[in-house]
């Protein structure tokens, strides 16, 4: 298609804007993924990426928009970047830079996609959006850049995006993001997908990276986080991109966690922003259609091998953001509360101990003992667990611990517990769900309802 | 690129540490200087004696100040250190993983600061 330059041609003009601007939703990532590997430096892409899209608005409407518009805009970004380079060179006549330019040239013509226009297979590859994601969430970064790192080059939000939805201000977020990216340069960390022998344990390191951002965005479901609620649809997205590009059982089992947990955060907070309890939760509110999805993930997590360790593994061996998930898949398929299936969510916490121990699983599978087996066993389970001081700041222990003293009425130790816990809660629904129930216990009341609480 | 691995770890576990425990970890020393010999990637390496026999020199004013001890009092101490020759930093973990104090101590790895050439 070609669009008139005249001015007369607002309206083709107006057009080829909106071309751009989809283009750039679309595929900006994959540009600056591509740009990242061939000019070997994080800066000089985001720059390359913002000449070619200037470029892109340029010429496009005099030119027409070329029939692969990624392959257009890395080409003009590298020829961009080449000039950059140069011009530095020029002032700061070095070897690096010149090396650099050297690299940049020869990586241009080794694909053979020197040819503005030209079709370059090559341009926004799959690998080169993994080599991205993974150097984002490289272990040697702090997990607080690798977050803000993700989200702005992976996800392109923009830093004051971040910093809104992690409640920081831009400019700690741009530092962040300049440490980082120095640290990425500095000691040279690579651009690529690890090693079959490193996968499993870097493929780990992306998934806490997606299921922090996710609970970042899941924690608060009030109706004043709405940006939050951003957070959480960019980590499934994040998931579903995982799932798309490297499709093993771990980044299916946690994309089928992330859409079942979000199946349900309509039912999570009343009208006016109170928390309601899984259990108390009106499950016709439950997102049918992220159910269905999740339900299905689920089956494909726990039934294919988990190629990055090297050797099929059953099932049994499942990974741990897989059990999760089957576990909310219980819950979703379950009707009712009361007809929730708990013994085998008994098991498969059982099961999720086994693939990765901690105090906050026990704590779980107490809870889910205490459902199966009436309060006083979980409670006892939940006692054995306190005393060992694991858990004795984890505010969810403290509830779940008043929840059963309540259900027993041992009423001054609920209370007890319920202050413990709020002196700990720092999410403001969270605050008022345990101040209401601490002055429930206080005046004697017993409530029926709740059981499980949701961590 | 190089890479400076400082080995650091509590000195008072090679003190505990039985006869047989201690050759064992000065043949897996042997065998993984060997091995990075052999791969090309070694510059340089040396255990160094414990941090008591340390000495922090500081110029201060134009006074030379001497005092006793490592610079940095931290529980675990520098107790030596390789120069290693890396393609990058994941290739420089793979080797600073293998150096056996890993096991009980911890490696800083750092890249060198490299000058351009003129």
């Amino acid at each position: 298609m070609h669009w008139p330059m005249s001015p007369a041609g607002e309206d083709a003009s107006d057009q080829v804007r909106e071309t751009v601007d989809a283009v750039y939703r679309a595929d900006s990532r994959r540009v600056l993924a591509t740009l990242i590997r061939l000019l070997g430096d994080f800066e000089l892409a985001e720059e390359a990426l913002h000449d070619a899209f200037r470029a892109a608005l340029e010429q496009w409407p005099r030119d027409g928009v070329p029939a692969n518009p990624r392959a257009w805009l890395v080409s003009a970004g590298r020829f961009s970047a080449i000039d950059t380079i140069r011009r530095r060179a020029r002032f700061d006549a070095t070897l690096a830079s010149f090396a650099k330019m050297r690299e940049a040239e020869q990586n241009s013509a080794a694909d053979g996609s020197v040819d503005m226009g030209v079709d370059n297979v090559d341009a926004g590859n799959d690998d080169d959006r993994l080599r991205l994601i993974f150097t984002c969430c490289h272990p040697a970064l702090t997990p607080d850049a690798q977050i803000a790192l993700t989200l702005r080059d992976v996800c392109g939000l923009t830093t004051e995006e971040v910093a809104r939805a992690f409640l920081t201000t831009a400019p700690t977020v741009a530092q962040r993001i300049v440490r980082a990216k120095a640290k990425i340069r500095d000691a040279r960390i690579p651009y690529e997908i690890p090693s079959r022998a490193e996968l499993s344990a870097r493929l780990d390191a992306v998934l806490h990276v997606v299921y922090l951002v996710f609970n970042e965005g899941y924690a608060a479901s009030s109706g004043a986080s709405l940006t939050r609620q951003t957070l959480s649809s960019e980590a499934i997205r994040l998931g579903r991109l995982l799932v798309e590009l490297l499709p093993e059982p771990e980044a299916v089992g946690l994309l089928a966690l992330m859409l079942l947990h979000e199946s349900r955060r309509a039912a999570r907070a009343s009208a006016d922003g109170e928390v309601i309890l899984l259990d108390d939760q009106d499950r016709s509110h439950w997102d049918r259609q992220l159910i269905s999805e999740g339900l299905t993930l689920v089956e494909r997590a726990l039934s294919e091998p988990r190629r990055a360790e090297g050797r099929a593994l059953s099932s049994r061996h499942a990974g741990p953001y897989a059990i999760q998930a089957a576990i909310a898949a219980v819950h979703a398929e379950a009707p009712a509360a009361v007809a929730t299936d708990w013994t085998q969510i008994v098991g498969l916490y059982d099961v999720l101990l086994r693939a990765d121990p901690s105090p906050v699983v026990e704590l779980n599978r107490a809870a889910a003992i205490a459902a199966r087996d009436g309060a006083a066993a979980g409670l006892a389970l939940v006692d054995a667990i306190l005393d060992r001081g694991d858990l004795a700041d984890y505010e969810f222990a403290h509830s779940a611990r008043a929840e059963l003293c309540r259900q027993l009425g041992h009423t001054a130790e609920a209370r007890v517990s319920y202050a413990r816990a709020l002196a700990l809660a720092r999410q403001e629904p969270e605050r008022r769900f345990l101040e209401r129930r601490l002055r429930d216990a206080a005046s004697g009341r017993e409530g029926q309802e709740g059981r499980e609480g949701e961590k | 690129m190089k890479y400076l691995c400082l080995i650091y770890s509590d000195e008072s576990a090679w003190n505990t540490m039985s006869k047989a425990e201690g050759e064992t970890m000065m043949r897996e020393y042997g065998a993984f200087t060997e091995g990075i010999k052999k791969s090309g990637q070694w510059i340089a390496g040396h255990r160094l004696q414990p941090a008591a026999t340390a000495t922090t020199v500081r110029i201060r004013n134009g006074k030379l100040s001497t005092t006793d001890g490592p610079f940095a009092e931290t529980k675990e101490k520098l107790g030596g250190f390789y120069m290693i020759e890396a393609k990058d930093l994941n290739d420089a973990i793979q080797v600073a993983s293998r150096i056996p104090s890993a096991r009980v101590g911890s490696v800083e790895v750092r890249p060198v600061f490299e000058t351009p050439a003129a």
